[in-house]
């Protein structure tokens, strides 16, 4: 009989380089089964899954519109994390944000979109910070745990939003729970006409760049990765720490406001309760997934992008359900956390 | 009878070699000596033998047969057992959950038979602790025996010591001997790691010298004297330092007045501290561990905040200053466990900056250049074995000291608070150690030095203050202090009336 042993040892450079491409073959196996249960072919799903979207220019830019939120959010989670910060909160922080952009479109009317729209990104950033403030601050001052505070308060805001929008900004001609339309001077101009391609893609693609500057090129950046990797040492190395929890927390929450202001400015121009399909959970799974790297990051958004373009065009054509979409974005992770874990390993016979 | 044979073992971590065709034979019921400077490669060898490496090449056998080891579980099945220089406890337990962590029958713990059969462990084994006490509050001396017990609880048939002594003092270490001793006559196998030649020399029946990942040869013990194995281990003669006598500034440095803190456990654990350190002086903080002076270093490093007092520095208050403040006042700070004191997933070079990023910012931006230059002129100068752009987590206990010796004394401190700063270091390296103490001295800066190694003390201090339960008990001019002497106000036998030096 054969028998295998278990043993730490780390993976050659070559496999390591190739686990995004394993994990996704390993994703496509373990879906499989569920597409034929749904009574589809797996080899026709993953071509709208990951080809079709790409071969149109509609689509293609709906890949980039989609990964807008994603990549912000994921900026915005990462941001936390690296300090050691676990924001859980960038939903509610992401609606901050859009409560803010939401009100600002309505009031900036006069100005020209020169000056309205950074008036509309600081509002959504200031508004997020504001938001991510609170726990943050019990964090640092009275060591209140960050993961409980931030996602409770998640909660919190979607009564705020669902108090405004059938409360005093109700629409009174429909009678629906949506906030006035936001007039058009502050709306986000389009990259390319008659696509919803907008000025929020540049500013996801900023922060991308941002991101990386900050942690590998600046002062903080290098404080906040002490920070988060080894508290006590770069506490007495003089990194004050508990600030630099408290700057990352506070960038975390802007950015993640900033998400806001541009699903209202750029997609919606108006406040809805349904903004957010959750972009601020999902940054979590793409900041994990892009190993809090700011490259990582974008390729996990834009990955995340594309699986969601490819789940609508799927489920037109092929009639499965719309969930498929993010079971795969959630085996994606599983299997590629798991990878990065068993990488350390290999199996032998004995 | 060799209980363990190591054949050919070679160990890369990228281009390092640390382990290069190592042979090493164990026999049944000796205490083998394994010997070399900072980096040779030891620890990692004995990683390998506990499965927490896999050799690239070589084979390991143990009782003639050839094994696998693969995890220290497997080592452990195999009466294999180590106590690494890093402790593996877990802090929040106490130490009988510690030491039958993983190594218990039934599914149910009970705490008080538990912690009954650890007290009979440990008294067998005469290793002092308290069971119930939770591994958090000890003392890093303390940490050590419940590491040792921890093994010798698990049955082990060989032992694994991984630089044991150097967190022990003088008396501790004859207790351990004494163990050991006892435990050689019933048949256990000790392998020794020591910087150490009078441990050597002392306890082992062998000895291996290890050098640059090479084994220069085994020898008998018997059969070999300090100066050999001194040789084989730096190839060439070492000498010790020595302090030369002169005058001591007259100016105060570091003033520390009737200062009070608490432990973690916010039980008072220093109590009314003076002291004084003045301009090229070393002031030695005598005293057997956990008798405050983790906490005295962490109140002078702006890591704790004293409950009463004042700390001056060269005439600045610095009560309750925050750790980055005490640095930009002139403090370099050497703690007592190195890996507080980096970040080990940061690099080499952003280690050594990371205390004084002011100077590699410009406009807030990391001056990347810059701070690879300082490291690499720091590496060069400090003689530490790895490169700028190593994490310091990958580098031996001895080099990563010298990281830290490099960051503060480069920078000229006024104050030197130098915590156990020999601790782990081989001889070459304690030599050099020491020598840059005494220049700091001799530059004219106070040197306040805590330790537990008595010889160190006396080599270095001008004065030397012995704490005993968070109190100073007495403070001797080096011509007065002698072991014997020190060693009875360390067991708080005998006190000098308080303040009648500290003052001075
Ligand atoms: N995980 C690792 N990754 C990379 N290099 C390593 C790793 N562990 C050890 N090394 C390198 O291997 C060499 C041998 O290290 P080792 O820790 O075995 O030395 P040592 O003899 O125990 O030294 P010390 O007396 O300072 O503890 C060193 O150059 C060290 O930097
Ligand atoms: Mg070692």
């Amino acid at each position: 009989m054969l028998r295998f042993k278990i043993e730490k040892t780390g993976a050659p450079v070559w496999m390591r380089s190739l686990i995004p491409v394993f994990a996704l073959l390993v994703t496509f196996l373990i879906t499989s089964g569920l597409i034929l249960w749904g009574q589809a072919n797996p080899i026709q799903a993953y071509y709208y899954f990951l080809i079709a979207p790409l071969t149109s220019r509609v689509s293609a830019l709906e890949v980039l519109v989609k990964s807008t939120p994603l990549i912000l959010s994921g900026v915005a989670v990462t941001f936390a994390f690296v300090a050691g910060y676990y924001n859980i909160g960038a939903e509610g922080q992401l609606y901050a944000g859009a409560i803010a952009a939401a009100w600002l479109g309505t009031v900036l009317g006069g100005l020209p979109p020169a000056l309205a729209i950074p008036i509309m990104l600081l509002g959504g950033f200031i508004a997020g910070a504001l938001w991510a403030l609170t726990p943050a601050l019990l964090r640092v001052k009275l060591a209140v745990d960050e993961v409980v505070t931030t996602l409770l308060l998640n909660s919190v805001m979607l009564f705020i939003v669902s108090a405004l929008l059938n409360g005093p900004w109700r629409s009174p001609v429909s009678g629906w729970p949506q906030s006035p339309e936001i007039a058009p001077s502050t709306v986000l101009p389009k990259l390319i006409p008659r696509s919803r391609l907008h000025l929020g893609f540049v500013v996801a693609v900023l922060s991308v760049v941002v991101l990386w500057f900050v942690l590998s090129r600046t002062v903080f950046g290098l404080k906040m990765r002490a920070a988060g990797l080894g508290r006590e040492a770069a506490r007495f190395a003089g990194v004050n720490v508990g600030r630099t929890m408290l700057i990352a927390a506070l960038i975390s929450g802007g950015i993640a406001g900033i998400v806001g202001v541009s699903e209202v400015a750029g997609i919606h121009f108006h406040l809805i309760e349904e903004i957010s399909p959750g972009y601020g959970y999902t940054g979590i799974l793409i900041a994990t997934l892009g190993a809090l790297n700011a490259w990582g990051v974008a390729a996990a958004a834009l990955f995340f992008g594309l699986i969601d373009t490819g789940t609508q065009t799927l489920s037109h054509a092929m009639g499965v359900p719309i969930y498929l979409g993010e079971v795969t974005q959630a085996t994606m992770l599983l299997v590629t956390l798991a990878m990065l874990l068993l990488q350390n390993y290999r199996i032998r016979r004995v | 009878m060799d209980i363990v044979q190591m054949r050919g073992i070679t160990k890369r971590f990228g281009p390092v070699v640390a382990n290069d065709h190592i042979d090493f034979n164990l026999r049944k019921g000796e205490i083998h000596a394994l010997l070399g400077e900072n980096g040779a490669g030891k620890t990692t060898l004995m990683r390998i033998l506990y499965g927490l490496y896999r050799a690239d090449e070589g084979e390991i056998l143990v009782e003639g047969w050839p094994v696998r080891i693969n995890s220290p579980k497997d080592a452990i099945a195999l009466g294999i057992g180590m106590v690494t220089q890093h402790f593996a406890l877990v802090p929040p337990l106490t130490v009988a959950e510690n030491v039958v962590l993983g190594f218990t029958d039934g599914f149910v713990l009970e705490k008080a038979t538990i912690e009954q059969r650890v007290a009979e462990a440990a008294k067998r084994f005469g290793l002092e602790v308290d069971p119930s006490a939770v591994v958090r509050h000890l003392s890093v001396g303390q940490r050590q025996r419940v590491e040792i017990l921890k093994a010798l609880y698990r049955e082990a048939r060989v032992l694994i010591l991984d630089e044991p002594t150097a967190v022990l003092v003088p008396q501790e270490i004859d207790a351990l001997f004494e163990t050991l001793e006892r435990l050689r006559a019933g048949g256990l196998s000790v392998i020794f790691i020591t910087h150490k030649l009078e441990e050597v020399m002392r306890i082992s029946d062998r000895v291996t010298v290890l050098r640059d990942g090479r084994v220069v040869g085994t020898v008998e013990t018997a059969r070999t004297n300090e100066r050999e194995l001194a040789r084989m281990m730096v190839g060439r003669e070492t000498f010790g330092v020595r302090r030369e006598e002169r005058a001591v500034g007259e100016q105060p440095l570091l003033q520390v007045e009737r200062v009070c803190a608490e432990d973690d456990q916010g039980l008072p654990a220093l109590k009314e501290v003076s002291l004084v350190v003045h301009a090229g002086e070393i002031l030695g903080i005598a005293g057997v561990g956990g008798n405050g002076q983790k906490e005295l270093a962490e109140v002078l490093s702006g890591v704790r905040r004293p409950t009463s007092g004042r700390i001056l520095v060269d005439g600045q208050d610095l009560t309750g200053a925050t750790p980055d403040e005490f640095t930009a006042a002139g403090v370099g700070r050497i703690p007592e466990d190195r890996h507080a004191g980096v970040v080990g997933e940061l690099s080499v070079a952003e280690n050594l900056a990371l205390e004084y990023l002011e100077e590699f910012a410009r406009g807030g931006m990391l001056d990347r250049e810059a701070i690879r230059r300082h490291a690499e002129e720091l590496i060069q100068r400090f003689q530490i074995k790895a490169r700028a752009t190593d994490r310091a987590r990958t580098l031996s206990g001895g080099n990563l000291q010298k990281l830290i010796l490099a960051r503060v004394l480069s920078r000229d401190p006024k104050v030197v608070l130098a915590s156990q700063p020999t601790r782990g270091l081989d001889v070459g390296a304690t030599e050099y150690v020491r020598q840059q103490l005494l220049a700091q001295r001799a530059r004219g800066a106070a040197v306040l030095l805590i330790s537990e190694d008595l010889d160190e003390i006396l080599a270095l201090s001008d004065r030397i203050a012995v704490m005993y339960e968070g109190e100073i008990v007495g403070v001797l001019p080096a011509q007065d202090a002698d072991p014997e002497r020190l060693g009875l106000m360390m067991s708080g036998a005998v006190k000098e009336r308080q303040g009648a030096y500290a003052e001075v």
